[in-house]
C-alpha cells in the first residue's frame, strides 16, 4: 500500500522528462566523467567518491522526483580530448540528465563545446582561475577571487605582512591567480610584490628560489606550487632552515589539500597556512555526518580536501534544482539555478549565484603535523563569486 | 640584473646558487652515471632508467617503514641500509632484464630503445598497482634535516650535502673500477672492439649483464638519494629522464669523465641563471646552449675514440 501511495506523489515520467533524457519511471541515469588512470588519477578518484556518496545518500533518502539515481562512469584517462568525446557519448547515447566531473581547466574546456552543442549541465568541482561562465555549467568550487582576496586581506591585517613573494607551477591557474593577486596587493592594500617566479610541472629543485626568498625577506610567500613539486619544494624549504612554525616568512598556499599533505608529509608542512573554503577538521554538524559517512564507505585512512567536498556538493546541488523546476529538462532547470541552496553542505551552507558559481565562505587553515589543518580566519559573510573581477585583469 | 643588491649580497648570492649549482651537480651525476655506463658499454639506451631510481626510492620508502614499525631505535640509521638494498634490488632486476629481454637485442638499437620503454610502462604500472597511484614521502631522521650556517645568509642543507658525497663516492668508486680494476680493463677491452675481446678469451655476454646489472644499481642508489629531496610516485621517473639524457649526450655519451663535465656545465650555468632570470628562461637558455655546442661537436664534450 505504501508503495502505490508513493508512487501515486510521484510526478509522471512524461511530465517531468520533454526532451529524451534516460528518465523512466523508476529511475534517472547521470554521468561520471573524471580521470580514474593517468596522471590525474590521483587527484580526481577522490572527486568519484565523494560523487558516488553523495548519489548513494540521495537513493537511500529517496532519490530525486521519487526516482533513484542510476550513473554512467566514464573515465577521462587525463586527456582532454578523451574527455570531450566521452562527454558527447555521455549525452548524445547515454542521455543523462547531467555529468558531473572534469578536474583540470584543460578538460573542461574541451567539454565545454560538446555541453553548450547538446544542452547538457555539468558539475564542474574544482577551484579555478574563473575568466569563464557558460549556461551549461555548474561551478562548485571557488573561482580566483574568492580564495585569493580574502586571504591576502587576512595576511595584510591580521598579520601585518607588508611584502608578498608569489610563487607558482607554469600554467594557467597559477599564473591567472597571481595575477589577482598581483593587483590586489599593489592596487587595492598598497603593499609590495617583491618577486614573482614560475617553475615547470613537476620541477624538483628549489634552491634558487629559495635563495632568493633568503635574501629578500618577503613577509608572505603566496603559493600555488602543484603535484610532486611540492614535496621538493616543501622538504627543500625545511632542509634549508626556514620553519613555518615561526611565522616568519609565513607561507600561504592555495594548492595544498589535506590529500597533498600525506605525499610532502605533515613534518615538512608544519605551520604553513592553506587558504580555501573546506577542511576536512571544520566543526560543524554537516561536516561531522559528511566525514563519518566518507570515511565509512572508502575506509579510516582518508583525508577529504577542498576539491572532495566540493564534487561533493554536485549531485546534491542538481537534486535541489530539478525539485524546484519540477523537471530534469535542462532549460527548466536553469533557469531555477540562483538561490538554490544547501543547506547540508559539509563547507557549512552554499547558494548558488545566478553566474552559476557558488557563493561559498573562505577560510584560512593552519597545517598541523598530523597532516590536518587548524581552522584560524573564516570570513563572515559568504563571499560573491566573481569570475570576472573588475581591475584584476 | 644586479641592481638592487649590495656587493655583500651579491658575494652571498654567487656562493648559495654556486652551492646550489652543485646540489644539482650531484644529482645529474646520480641520474646520468648508470645510464653512461650502460650506453657507453653496450649501445643500449635504457628507457626504465628512470623507473630503476623509482624502485630505488621505493625501496627506500619500504625499508623506512620497516625501520620504523620494528627498528625505531635504529631509524637515523637505516638511510645506510636503505641505499645499499636498494643497489641490490636494482642491480638484481637489471640482470634479469638483460637476460631476458636485452640480450636479444644486442646490435639493434632502436629496438633495444623501444624495449625499455616498454619495460618502463610495465614499470609504472607496477607501481601503481603495488603502491598505489598517489605519491609517497619518505620521513628523514633528525640528523638530516638541519643545516650548516656558514654565514647569515648562506646556509647548506645536510642533505644536499649528502647527495653531494653519494654522488661524489659513486664517482670515484665507478672510475676505479673502470680505470683501475681487472673488470674495467674488460668492460673497456670489450668497448673498444668486442671480437677481438672476445677472441682473447673475455666473456663479452657475462661483462654486457654485469655492466647492465650495475648501472642499474646506480640507479637504484640515486633513486634512494631524491627520496631526500624530492616525492616518489609511479610517474616520478619520468620527470628525470630528459634531463638525464642531456647530461649524457653533451657530455659525450660513452664517457665517464665527459658526464660529470657535461654535468658541472650544465648545472652550474642553469643555478646561477636562476637566480637572475626566471627558472623556466633559464632552462631555455641551457638548452639553447648546450644545443649550439653539440652543433659544433656532434660527438659530444668529450667523445671517445671508438675503433669502428
Amino acid at each position: 500500500m505504501l508503495a502505490t501511495s508513493a508512487q501515486a506523489a510521484t510526478p509522471s515520467t512524461a511530465e517531468v522528462n520533454t526532451t529524451g533524457l534516460a528518465v523512466t519511471d523508476d529511475t534517472v541515469t547521470v554521468g561520471i566523467l573524471h580521470s580514474i588512470t593517468g596522471t590525474m588519477a590521483i587527484s580526481e578518484i577522490g572527486s568519484v567518491q565523494a560523487e558516488k556518496l553523495a548519489i548513494d545518500q540521495i537513493n537511500a533518502a529517496g532519490g530525486v522526483l521519487g526516482r533513484q539515481i542510476d550513473f554512467v562512469q566514464e573515465d577521462g584517462a587525463s586527456d582532454w580530448p578523451t574527455f570531450a568525446e566521452k562527454s558527447r557519448k555521455l549525452l548524445r547515447q547515454d542521455n543523462v540528465a547531467a555529468i558531473f566531473g572534469a578536474w583540470t581547466s584543460a578538460s573542461r574546456k574541451a567539454v565545454l563545446p560538446v555541453m553548450e552543442q547538446y544542452n547538457g549541465m555539468l558539475y564542474y568541482p574544482t577551484f579555478y582561475e574563473g575568466l569563464e561562465q557558460s549556461p551549461n555549467v555548474v561551478y562548485t568550487g571557488q573561482e580566483a577571487t574568492q580564495q585569493i582576496l580574502a586571504s591576502l586581506n587576512w595576511a595584510a591585517e591580521t598579520k601585518g605582512a607588508k611584502s608578498f613573494y608569489l610563487l607558482g607551477s607554469d600554467y594557467i591557474w597559477p599564473r591567472t591567480s597571481n595575477k589577482i593577486a598581483r593587483k590586489h596587493i599593489e592596487d587595492k592594500l598598497g603593499l609590495k610584490v617583491s618577486g614573482e617566479e614560475y617553475y615547470p610541472l613537476g620541477h624538483t629543485q628549489f634552491n634558487s628560489v629559495i635563495n632568493k626568498i633568503k635574501l629578500r625577506k618577503p613577509d608572505v610567500i603566496f603559493a600555488s606550487v602543484v603535484g610532486g613539486s611540492n614535496v621538493a619544494f616543501y622538504k627543500q624549504m625545511k632542509a634549508a632552515g626556514i620553519d613555518f612554525t615561526d611565522e616568519k616568512p609565513l607561507l600561504l598556499t592555495i594548492s595544498v589539500t589535506e590529500d597533498e599533505i600525506r605525499g610532502i608529509g605533515g613534518e615538512n608542512v608544519d605551520g604553513i597556512y592553506a587558504s580555501m573554503k573546506y577542511f576536512q577538521s571544520l566543526d560543524n554538524a554537516n561536516n561531522k555526518e559528511f566525514v563519518a559517512a566518507f570515511k565509512e564507505a572508502y575506509g579510516d585512512d582518508m583525508v577529504i580536501g577542498d576539491v572532495t567536498q566540493a564534487a561533493y556538493l554536485g549531485p546534491w546541488l542538481w537534486k535541489a534544482a530539478v525539485e524546484k523546476a519540477g523537471s530534469f529538462d535542462i532549460d527548466k532547470i536553469r533557469e531555477e539555478f540562483a538561490g538554490i541552496e544547501f543547506k547540508k553542505a559539509p563547507e557549512g551552507y552554499v547558494r548558488i549565484h545566478e553566474n552559476h558559481h557558488l557563493w561559498s565562505k573562505t577560510r584560512i587553515g593552519q597545517a598541523q603535523l598530523n597532516g590536518q589543518y587548524k581552522v584560524v580566519y573564516e570570513t563572515e559573510e559568504l563571499m560573491e563569486p566573481d569570475p570576472f573581477p573588475e581591475g584584476y585583469q | 640584473m644586479f641592481d638592487g643588491y649590495t656587493s655583500s649580497e651579491l658575494m652571498s648570492i654567487f656562493a648559495m646558487q654556486g652551492f646550489a649549482g652543485l646540489s644539482l651537480f650531484s644529482v645529474f651525476v646520480l641520474m646520468a652515471l648508470g645510464l653512461t655506463i650502460i650506453f657507453g658499454q653496450m649501445g643500449v639506451i635504457n628507457m626504465a632508467h628512470g623507473e630503476f631510481m623509482i624502485l630505488g626510492a621505493y625501496t627506500t620508502y619500504l625499508t623506512s617503514g620497516f625501520f620504523q614499525s620494528y627498528l625505531p631505535g635504529l631509524f637515523g640509521g637505516y638511510f645506510f641500509v636503505a641505499m645499499i638494498l636498494a643497489f641490490f634490488v636494482c642491480a638484481a632486476l637489471g640482470a634479469l632484464v638483460e637476460w631476458l629481454m636485452i640480450r636479444h637485442l644486442y646490435h639493434r638499437p632502436l629496438d633495444t630503445l623501444l624495449a625499455t620503454w616498454g619495460l618502463s610502462l610495465i614499470m609504472q604500472q607496477a607501481y601503481r598497482s603495488i603502491f598505489g597511484a598517489r605519491e609517497v614521502g619518505v620521513d628523514l631522521p633528525e640528523w638530516m634535516l638541519g643545516a650548516f650556517n656558514v654565514t647569515d645568509l648562506v646556509q647548506l642543507p645536510i642533505n644536499g650535502l649528502f647527495v653531494m658525497i653519494i654522488a661524489l663516492s659513486i664517482a670515484v668508486g665507478l672510475y676505479l673500477l673502470m680505470y683501475r680494476s681487472g673488470y674495467g680493463k674488460k668492460v673497456r677491452a670489450v668497448v673498444q672492439n668486442r671480437p677481438m675481446a672476445e677472441a682473447v678469451g673475455i666473456n663479452s655476454a657475462g661483462i654486457d649483464r654485469a655492466t647492465f646489472a650495475l648501472g642499474c644499481g646506480i640507479a637504484g642508489v640515486a633513486g634512494a638519494a631524491f627520496t631526500m629531496i624530492g616525492s616518489t610516485g609511479p610517474s616520478s621517473g619520468q620527470a628525470y629522464i630528459v634531463d638525464t639524457f642531456l647530461v649524457v649526450v653533451f657530455g659525450g655519451a660513452q664517457s665517464l669523465i665527459g658526464t660529470i663535465v657535461s654535468a658541472f656545465g650544465i648545472s652550474q650555468a642553469q643555478s646561477t641563471m636562476e637566480f637572475f632570470l626566471s627558472g623556466s628562461m633559464a632552462k631555455v637558455l641551457t638548452l639553447l646552449v648546450v644545443i649550439g655546442i653539440l652543433m659544433l661537436r656532434p660527438e659530444g664534450l668529450m667523445a671517445l675514440k671508438v675503433r669502428r
